[in-house]
Parts: C-alpha cells; structure tokens; sequence
C-alpha cells in the first residue's frame, strides 16, 4: 500500500516535470509580453529593462533553469499583469472551479446512477428508452450552444437567471446544469450497461434464490458491483471538469481556473500560466489515487 | 403415514420453450415427478437435457421472456408455485426452497463477506430465530466445516478454496431448514476428494433436517452416490425413472444404457499398452521445477511457493502418459513449460535430444511444430471471428515451408475427416459447433502441423460423458494410425485409467507416485494415491445408509 503510494508519487512527479517543461516552451511561443505590457511608443531601454527585470533577456535554456531552481524553492514567479505571486493568483481562481466540478459531478452521477439502475432494471420499457433518448442528447449536445441558449432564454428572456457572475444559488444554477449534462448522459449509458450485465450474473440468481427483495437485489447487489466501471468513467470526466471547465468558465463569466489560464495565456502571463498548470496537474494526480483506493475499498479483490 | 402425505413436491406435465429469432425451441417437453420429504431424486442428463430448466421453473428462475411456461403445474405442499405473485415467491425462495450452483464463486457476490450473505437470508425472511443473527451465521459456518469460522464469517469469497465456497453455499442454502433443497451440479467443479466431503455433508445435512434434496447432475458416480430415485433425462423428456439401484443396474431405456456405458472403468484398453511401453524415449524431463515468489506485504520476506518441484519423468514415442492431479498440484505448470509458454527455474527437458529451454529463434519454432497442445475450453482457445478452415490452416500460414497453399484446402478436408467433422464445417465458425465438435476441430488444428507429441490439458473434462468417450476413443484411433505420443493431464480418475500407459500422480508440485496404469490401480504405494482412488463415489445402495431409512427419520422429524 505504501509502497503503491510511493511508486504513484514518482511517477507522477516525473510526468509533471515533463508537462511543466513542455508548458515553459510553449508558453514562450506565444511571443514576447513586453509588446503587450508597455506602451506601444515605449523605446528600446524600457523594453530591454523590462526584459531584464522579468529575466526575459537571458538564454531561453537559462530561463528554464533558473525556473526549476526556482521551483525548488517554492517560488512561483509573479503576474505580470496582477504584480503578485502567481500561485497566489492561481490558488484563488482554483476553489472556484472545485465547487463547481464538485457540484456538477456529485449532481449527475447520483443522478446517472439512479435513472441507469432503473433503466437497467426494466429495459426495453418506457422509462428506459426515454433514459435512452434524454442522456443521448445529454452526451452529445454541444455545452457552449446549451449555455448560449440557456443566457438567451432565461437570463435574458424571462430575467429568471442572471447571464454571469458568481452569487448566490441563482447564480450556479446554469453553469451547473450545462456542466452536468454530459457526465450525466455518458454515466446513464455506462450504468445501464454495466447494470444490465451484474442483474444478469449468477449471483443475483443466488441473491433471488434466497428470496430477498428485488429492491434489494438491484440497489445492494447489483448496483454495489457495477460502480467500478463507473467510478472509472467518472473520474476520467472529473479530470475534465478540474482541468477548467475553460468554456463553461468563460462563457458564464466564473472566475475559475480554467478561465485564469485562457486570460493568462492571451496575456502572455507566463508565471500564471505555469502555476495553474501546475496547480491543475497536482489536484488531477491527486484525483487518480483516490480513484485508486475507491477501487480497492469498493472491491476486496482489488490490493495495492 | 400415508404415501399422499408424504410428497411434497408434485410436478405435472411442465413444458418450456425458449423463444428465439426463428420458432421456439422446447427446452423442457411434458416433464412430471413427485419429490417426497426426506428423499433425494437425483436429475440426470448431460448438457441441454433440461434438467436445469426443470428446477429453475420450480425457484421461479426462469427469465420470461425468452423462457415461456406453455404448459404444467408444480405443487408445494399444496400451493401451486405457478400462480405465485412476486412477495409469495420471495417468502418461498430461501426459507422453504433453497438452491445451491455449480460454480460457488461466480455464485456469490465477490464484494460482500460470506457472512454478511449468509446474513442477507435470515434479514430477507423477517426470521427473528433464538440469538444474533451474527452467532447464528457462524454456527451455520461451523456446521458445514468451515474451521475458525467465527472470524472467517468476515472474508470474502475468493480468500476460500473451491470446496468451501460450496460449504458457504450450502450452509446459505440450509440456514432456514428448507424443505427442499435444490443442488445444480454442485460438484462438477471440485476435485475429488472434495467432492466426496461435499457429498457427505449434504448426506449428513439431509438426515439431521429432514430434507428432500433435488440433485442434478451429468455424472453418473455422483448420481449413484446420492440418489433414492432416478430420473434421466435427454433433450427435455424423461427417458427413465425409477429406484436407482434399478435404474443403475438394468436400465431399461437405450439412452440410459448408453450412458452408463459411456463410464470408461468398464473397458480398459490393454492391449494398447504394451507396445506403447517398449517405443524409443521422445521426451526426458529432469529435475524440472518452476519456484513463484509471493510477497506477502511491504515489510514481510518473501515466500517462495513451488509450483513443479523436481519433476522427472521420460515419454515414449507413441505412449500416453497420464498427469494425475488435484487443482494447484502443479501438472499444467508442467505442461506450460514443456511447451515453452512458460520458463523454469531450473531442470532440463529433453525432446528428442535437444534441450527444450535451449532452443532460439528458428530451433524453437520447428520444436513448436512438433508439439501441440489441447486445452480443456476449445470455445476459449479459438478465436471466434475465425471459420474453421482458417482456424486449421493457421500453422501453415505461421510455417510457411509445412504446406504450399495450394494443398491447404485438400488438407483441411482430410484433417476435418480424420477427426470425424464433415468437410462442408469448414465454412463454419466455432460458435456453431457443440463442446465435442469443438474439441475435434481443436484436435485437428493441433494435428496440422503433424506434431509428434500432443499436451492434452484437461482435454474432455468440460464434455459430456458420452462426448468424453469419443473425444478419448478419437485420440486413441489417432495414437495408432500417426504415432503420437500423449500427455494426458486430468483430474478424472476413470478417464485416465482407461486412457493413459502410465500415469504420474502428483501432489502439490511433487510426484508422489509413478507407474503402469493397471498396476497403480491395482496397488496403489503411496497413501495420497491411495486416497485419491479410494473418493471415487460408491453407489448408496451399496453402503447401506439407503433410502428408505433416511425418508423415515425425515419424515418423523417434520411430523
């Protein structure tokens, strides 16, 4: 168990050097932020003390280095745009997107699970067809054409919804609801599938051989051995969700992560940028081990 | 008492179909019998006979649709189960009729401790008996044999063995002192010597309770062993009923008389077998021996465990040697080194003078051509999108100097010949084929390479009785016509006995005894061999513990 942690943990930190370095590259691609932070007359001198008050006039290999040596030291780097520690930057923009995720996950997988067991339960019925039809177009409707539509109609006709912003209740509700609507529809699907198989096992021939209640049956027998898959899949969505819910984010105006990094690399903040990948990449890493140990508490065949 | 009061079970004229695309195939055809308390009936047939069908209508198992009840009644101490609503079938379920399976592990829940499904029976049935449901699942557990049962209550089912995921099963099925008890084959899965403990316990369960115990089962030694009454059964009717003493010793029906035939004690082949002994070494084994290392924990030292631990033996040309053995006992690690699917730890193996764990590259490809092997699942071992001349002519693509591809159609025809298959099933894909036939293609797949030895791994165990005869008499015919040499791995005693030159008995990777078949049977030396051939089932006529005796008591104690 220990040592699984262990082994985990190494491999995740070498894949988040390797994503980080990469990220350093890229994000120097995009151009020199001098052009975007001082005026557009500014002369060379204030351009190259610009540069080298931000370190942008050494080598690029050096930057890199002097990066890593850095991040030994904890040290994030500053915005340029907000003149303070990135990872401050990012670690506020952070627990927004986590509520968010968190809600919206939590919302559509009791949801997906409920409405699959009853699917699974009676299939070819009409609730499982409509089940069908509903997380199909779940799964497949497009969330920023949803998310428009949803401002058009609610926000903006019927002025029950405001368009963006964060508040109160009224606020989460359509960030929320478009968010969902994919989990749900794929989690729907899975559920029935993997229902369908475990209420066809041989044990629930055992479990009705006893004589126990088909409430029971689906809820306690089945259901308990069709959640691996499940979790897997869900997961794999919540991944997605903490990774920014980038269009959701911007299009409802939430001042997310997933957000932060669109607006920092359009600004050229390279510290934010690499923060919230970094930050992103922990809490993902982080996601998978307890994915992990949800499979070997969920399934005593399952040990590390 | 009256007869009358006495059954207790009474099925009249049942009559299933099972709908499919095209008409429906009738599964079960007018099947009637009465189950008296305290009795076994034991249900006998081989694979699509209907018997399960036949119980599973009784537990109310049946999945309608695709199964349709055309016609039939079935009544239990006067109800009549046909007409139950759902909660009336549930109550009935697991407190006054009760089921175990074949297969123990795919038959319980693997994520819930054996004691909380043992629990699950008692809490389903509002039984508010004397003590916690706790104490009473462990004396349940206790009952059946389960050792230190208090805190194995807590364990899942895959930390058991085999035999005591059936102990779990049972002690589930009799925790409400059903009435009837059905059994599915409970046995077939086990080895043995298990299934010989099994089968005492359910003997010994019936006289403490009193019950009727419904017994299906394709073997006829298990039947022998159990049965006060016979019915068999063959594609859905009933052929033969009666006592089983009658039943066994002069049946009547053709099908029965087939089947009892079909047990291979009866005949051994003798005569093969001196010429076999006399042929020229084709593989030596020495000191072969494959070591596992389990870890147990982060901090624990590693254990080693044995699978094969110095194993020597020498094979002939045109001999069969048979491997004997419980599961675990190391025989098909043995067969998956000697076909390099796996490495030893150590020892030689030599196959016509060449050591096997030597061979490279090209060597190791023209060994593999004079090797083969059969599996025991011939469904799993081909791949199902394959027809059965692509699945034949495979070594030949593999080897393309064997056969030039002109010849490859003639000789799939004369393969699919030799193994009894007509020519036009090489069009068709394995799912088409019964168990029999698939093992006949797999034969003839192994034979295309024109092999010099064959590893048959549990070859006919998955077959019927019947198809096991064939399947061996088809192997037999082969050794004779092209000379192969066999190595023959089962846990069916009769089977090998009938079968093998010389047999191998081997016990938790070890060989504790080796001779000439006849000669092991007759005097078995070590006391592991003698245990194994002394589990073969008697007939309980037999062994004096018969019926009528038991039907009294059960009935004494339900009165």
């Amino acid at each position: 168990m220990l040592s699984y942690l262990g082994r985990r943990s190494f491999h995740s930190l070498v894949s988040v050097l390797g994503l980080l370095t990469l990220v350093f590259f890229l994000t120097r691609l995009t151009g020199d932020p001098s052009a975007l932070y001082l005026p557009l007359d500014s002369s060379i001198e204030a351009r190259t003390a610009f540069a080298r008050l931000n370190g942008l006039d050494q080598p690029i290999y050096w930057q890199f280095l002097q990066y890593l040596k850095d991040l030994l030291d904890l040290d994030f780097g500053q915005s340029l745009r907000q003149n303070r520690s990135a990872m401050e930057v990012a670690l506020e923009a952070f627990p927004q997107t986590l509520k968010l995720a968190f809600v919206a996950m939590t919302l559509s997988t009791l949801l997906a699970v409920l409405v699959g067991s009853l699917a699974a339960a009676r299939p070819g019925s009409r609730f499982d067809r409509i089940a069908s039809i509903v997380s199909l177009g779940g799964a497949s409707a497009p969330d920023f054409w949803i998310a428009i539509v949803g401002i058009l109609i609610f926000a903006v006709g019927f002025e029950l919804l405001p368009t963006s912003g964060t508040g109160g209740f009224a606020y989460w509700v359509m960030p929320v609801f478009v968010l969902m609507l994919r989990p749900f529809g794929l989690l729907v699907q899975v559920v029935r599938g993997t229902m369908l198989s475990a209420l066809a096992s041989p044990y629930i021939r055992t479990a009705h051989a006893k004589g126990m209640a088909r409430r029971k049956i689906i809820f306690g027998h089945a259901l308990r051995n069709s959640l691996l898959p499940v979790i897997t899949v869900a997961g794999d969505l919540a991944t997605g969700l903490i990774n920014g819910a980038v269009v959701v984010e911007t299009i409802f105006g939430w001042p997310g992560i997933g957000k932060l990094m669109i607006d920092s690399i359009i600004q050229r903040d390279f510290a934010v940028v690499q923060s919230t990948i970094l930050v992103t990449a922990i809490a993902i890493f982080v996601l998978n081990i307890a994915i992990d140990l949800l499979y070997a508490a969920l399934d005593p065949r399952i040990r590390y | 008492m009256s007869a009358a009061r006495d059954i207790i079970l009474d099925l009249k004229g049942l009559t299933v179909d099972f709908l499919s695309e095209e008409e429906p195939v009738r599964a079960v055809d007018s099947v009637s019998f009465q189950v008296r308390r305290g009795e076994t009936l034991v249900i006998l047939g081989e694979s699509g006979s209907g018997k399960s069908v036949s119980t599973g209508t009784i537990m109310g198992l049946i999945d309608c649709p695709p199964g349709d009840i055309v016609a039939g009644t079935c009544s239990f101490d006067g109800m009549d189960l046909m007409c139950l609503d759902a909660e009336m079938r549930r109550d009935l379920n697991g407190r006054r009729i009760a089921m175990i399976f074949q297969d123990p592990l795919a038959y319980l829940n693997p994520v819930y401790t054996v004691g909380r499904q043992i629990a699950e029976v008692f809490e389903s049935h509002g039984d508010a008996g004397e003590g916690s449901v706790r104490e009473r699942v462990v004396k349940l557990l206790e009952r059946v044999g389960i050792p230190d049962a208090r805190k194995r209550a807590d364990f899942y089912p895959h930390q058991f063995s085999g035999g005591q995921r059936q102990r779990v099963m049972i002690a589930m099925a009799i925790a409400l002192k059903p009435d009837i008890l059905i059994a599915d084959e409970p046995t077939t899965a086990l080895d043995v010597s298990v299934q010989a403990q099994i089968l005492d316990l359910l003997r010994d369960l019936q006289r403490e309770t009193g019950m009727a115990i419904i017994m299906i089962t394709h073997d006829l030694e298990v039947a022998a062993a159990m049965a006060d009454r016979v019915i068999v059964m063959n594609a859905g009717k009933i052929v033969e009923a009666g006592k089983a003493e009658n039943v066994f010793q002069e049946p009547k029906h053709p099908y029965t008389r087939r089947l009892i035939e079909a047990v291979p004690h009866s005949r051994p082949a003798v005569e093969r077998r001196r010429s076999a002994i006399q042929g020229e070494p084709l593989l030596r084994v020495k000191h072969l021996s494959k070591h596992y290392l389990l870890k147990a924990g982060f901090f624990a030292e590693k254990r080693e465990f044995r699978a094969v631990d110095d194993v020597n033996f020498t094979l002939r040309r045109g001999e069969t040697l048979g491997i004997v053995g419980e599961s675990g006992s190391g025989k098909s690690s043995i067969a998956r080194m000697l076909l390099r699917l796996n490495e030893p730890t150590a020892g030689k193996a030599f196959f016509a003078g060449e050591d096997i764990f030597k061979l490279e590259g090209p060597a190791l490809g023209r060994f593999r051509r004079r090797v083969q092997m059969v599996f025991q699942d011939p469904f799993g071992s081909m791949n199902p999108r394959m027809d059965v001349r692509t699945i034949i002519s495979e070594p030949w693509a593999i080897h393309p100097d064997i056969l030039p591809r002109a010849q490859w159609a003639g000789r799939v025809v004369e393969l699919l010949e030799l193994v009894g298959l007509k020519p036009d099933h090489a069009n068709r894909y394995p799912h088409q084929f019964s168990g029999g036939q698939r093992q006949r293609i797999a034969i003839a797949r192994a034979l295309a390479s024109d092999p010099e030895m064959i590893v048959c791994d549990e070859a006919v165990s998955a077959l019927d009785v019947s198809i096991q005869m064939q399947v061996v008499e088809l192997l037999a015919d082969l050794q004779r016509r092209l000379g192969l040499a066999y190595i023959f791995i089962t846990h069916d005693l009769p089977i090998v006995r009938h079968f093998a030159d010389r047999i191998l008995v081997m016990k938790q990777g070890r060989v504790v005894e080796e001779n000439e078949t006849e000669a092991l049977f007759a005097s078995p030396q070590h006391e592991y061999t003698q245990a194994l051939l002394q589990s073969v089932p008697r007939p309980k006529w037999l062994r004096g513990d018969a019926a009528l005796q038991s039907t009294s008591e059960g009935a004494i104690q339900q009165g």
